[in-house]
């Protein structure tokens, strides 16, 4: 961890009572904002006009299929360490018309959907998040046939990220390299302290943001504080990935006995692909008016854990749970560095807490690997 | 919208429609905008995204030759056309929603089409070699592109070797086109049936019970392999006995594939985007993938 430089956390303080003036900031340079609130007994991204909106003194306990928020007495908004979801939603929409059919007497005209989002600044990013945002951006973005409306909204973006003090029992950033301190990748990082937040910019958008901010300059003691929170931070995380050539295990275990015992356990429900905040997997298909001239073509997010998702002309490739968990494993942590150049797991632990029967992936590797 | 948009479809027009067997045809099309249909260009084992309207799209192999006139009197007696506009053909079989609506689309009806995707076969590579085509199953439209492709340019090629099995010999197509090539020079023509019949004058059998018979240089030969995954697997260990590279066995694979644009996820084949990366793949890329079931 880098955190020798704790210049990087910024050389600026901005008291907590004057965390109204970064939202009102935000407003006046024409950001619509989001941020975490706490909603239904977790924490969810929505738009923010208050200050007050944030889970203030809220901390989360998490466990393999478990996540309860807790109120306490502390005066911090980012006590916790994620809710089921962040920023792939914002970006990579769980549903979303890709163009539009019209059929009027005999002629298909096709017609594109616009997209038409504001800036948006999102307030409270994690670690995880910024990290698993840099793949969404590699497999939409980086490639022959970009996709438009994943980079409409992308471009549109202010990100403002908080470093992470308190992680979850269910996560293992640091293990994946991706936390609990921001690498690049935002245009302003915040730590958390209990009377206000360092500040850094990392992008030019975001010096702009702080030059409007009634700052101090940060003290020794807090940028010392704000440094041995986050090592501890680190140190706190039990769970980890081990730093050996998984791909080359995993891809060497495909008939590994435990495939069938975790198939025994996976209910192939798709949560976890659905709170991964790498997932990328999308099905498409036609909604169609019932005088049959107009049809809208949308595309949603889809999971491997699904029979649909390998189904070509009556056969399913990937026929049982023991296949589909395979999928999912030997993809994220295996072909993920060839198509990527890295491993698609960012440590954030959302598929562990949000799985109904508490599978820990962390400890599938470790068995699955174990003979390599 | 400043970049252009990759999940746009242009209308096409249905030309010709030839019905190849009660659950096979082929619809020869045209794009509608003059521009589109001008530009438009591809290689043998490239595929379209064929959309039917208000039902959704599949991935469809182009069956005809790049360069192909309407009229290709030469290699297909069943073209009727004498317009010497370039048209593309898609050979389908009838297998789900989408392809048993497209089966009821007539000549002037509409479509949508986008690509084409994907890397076709290496007929660079294979040029002043023989080629070894093997085929298992119903009007594999992959291989019969490169059987069209080596027909037109048939001084490039050396030797012509194809292989076509299928279940019952009742699903044999184009008996007239088969006929035609083996009359060809330098080329061998051999077709099998799992459930031969009275009339049925070839090979009864696996189409890999063709070996003994078939003419191939293991050391100057590329392979043109289509079919399902057992079937190819067990040509596969046929030629390497032969003695053939891993490198000069090349295969089409079939994956799920909504996008094509190697962005949907569904085509994954451990690191390999079927849709982009193949579908046509050398045997020594995707070896350690092959033999595992259920990948």
């Amino acid at each position: 961890m880098e955190l020798e430089q704790t210049q990087s956390l910024g050389s600026n303080f901005l008291a907590r009572e004057q965390l109204p003036a970064l939202l009102q900031a935000l407003m006046d340079q024409g950001y619509r904002c989001i941020g975490p609130h706490v909603r239904d007994g977790v924490v969810v991204f929505d738009d923010l006009q208050s200050t007050t909106q944030l889970p203030q003194g809220f901390i989360d306990k998490q466990q393999p299929g478990n996540y309860r928020l807790e109120l306490t007495d502390s005066p911090r908004c980012f006590a916790w360490a994620n809710g089921p979801q962040a920023l792939k939603p914002l970006l990579f929409k769980a549903r979303e018309t890709l163009w539009r059919a019209s059929r009027i007497d005999g002629r298909l005209t096709f017609e594109e959907v616009s997209v038409n989002t504001g800036p948006t600044a999102v307030i409270g990013l994690r670690p995880c998040d910024l990290a698993a945002l840099k793949l969404q951006d590699a497999h939409f973005l980086e490639t022959e046939a970009p996709d438009p409306y994943y980079r409409a909204r992308r471009e549109q973006l202010l990100l403002i990220a908080v470093n992470c003090s308190f992680p979850a029992a269910t996560c293992f950033c640091h293990s994946t390299g991706d936390g609990p301190v921001a690498k690049g990748a935002y245009d302003l990082v915040l730590t958390e302290l209990d009377d206000g937040y360092l500040v850094a910019a990392g992008s030019d958008r975001g010096k702009t943001i702080l030059t409007a901010l009634p700052l101090d300059e940060a003290r020794p003691a807090q940028h010392q504080a704000a440094g041995q929170e986050l090592r501890d931070a680190a140190e706190r995380q039990q769970r980890r990935i081990s730093s050996q050539d998984i791909r080359a295990s995993l891809f060497a275990s495909l008939d590994h006995a435990r495939w069938d015992d975790v198939a025994q356990r996976c209910l192939s429900c798709g949560n976890c692909t659905s709170v991964c905040p790498s997932c990328f997997c999308y099905s498409e298909a036609d909604d169609t008016t019932l005088d049959v001239q107009h049809s809208e073509h949308y595309r949603q997010w889809d999971s491997c854990f699904t029979h649909g998702h390998s189904y070509i002309h009556g056969q399913v490739v990937h026929a049982g749970t023991r296949e589909r968990y395979r999928q999912w494993l030997t993809h994220k942590f295996g072909s993920w560095y060839d198509q990527y150049g890295r491993s698609g797991c960012v440590g954030c632990g959302r598929c562990l807490t949000w799985c109904p029967v508490g599978i820990d992936l962390t400890e599938e590797i470790e068995v699955i690997c174990d003979d390599h | 919208m400043t970049i252009t948009n990759p999940h746009l479809l242009a209308e096409a027009e249905i030309v010709e429609r030839i019905e190849e067997s009660p659950t096979i045809f082929t619809l020869r099309l045209r794009f509608t905008a003059p521009e589109r249909q001008m530009t438009y260009c591809f290689e043998p084992g490239q595929f379209n995204m064929v959309y039917l309207f208000g039902v959704g799209e599949i991935p469809i192999s182009i069956v005809s030759d790049p360069s192909e006139a309407a009229c290709d009197v030469a290699t297909d007696a069943t073209a009727g056309s004498s317009d010497h506009e370039t048209l593309f053909d898609h050979t389908i079989r009838i297998v789900g929603r989408v392809s048993r609506g497209l089966a009821r689309l007539r000549v002037g009806d509409t479509l949508g089409i986008r690509g084409p995707y994907g890397r076709g076969w290496p007929l660079d590579m294979a040029r002043g070699r023989d080629v070894v085509v093997i085929t298992g199953g119903l009007g594999c439209a992959p291989s019969v592109s490169v059987i069209h492709y080596i027909m037109k340019r048939r001084a490039d090629y050396g030797h012509l070797t194809i292989m076509q099995g299928v279940k019952h010999f009742n699903d044999m197509l184009w008996h007239a086109r088969y006929e035609q090539w083996a009359q060809q020079p330098d080329t061998q023509v051999l077709l099998s049936a799992d459930t031969g019949g009275p009339i049925w004058p070839w090979h009864t059998g696996p189409v890999t019970g063709l070996f003994e018979q078939a003419h191939i240089q293991p050391h100057n030969s590329l392979v043109v392999l289509c079919g399902p995954e057992g079937m190819m697997k067990v040509a596969i260990k046929h030629l390497l006995q032969l003695g053939m590279a891993a490198t000069d066995i090349w295969l089409s694979m079939e994956r799920n594939m909504q996008c094509a644009l190697g962005q949907c996820g569904h085509c994954q084949y451990g690191p390999h985007f079927v849709c982009k990366d193949g579908p046509v793949f050398s045997y020594a890329e995707i070896q350690d993938l092959f033999d595992v079931r259920g990948l």
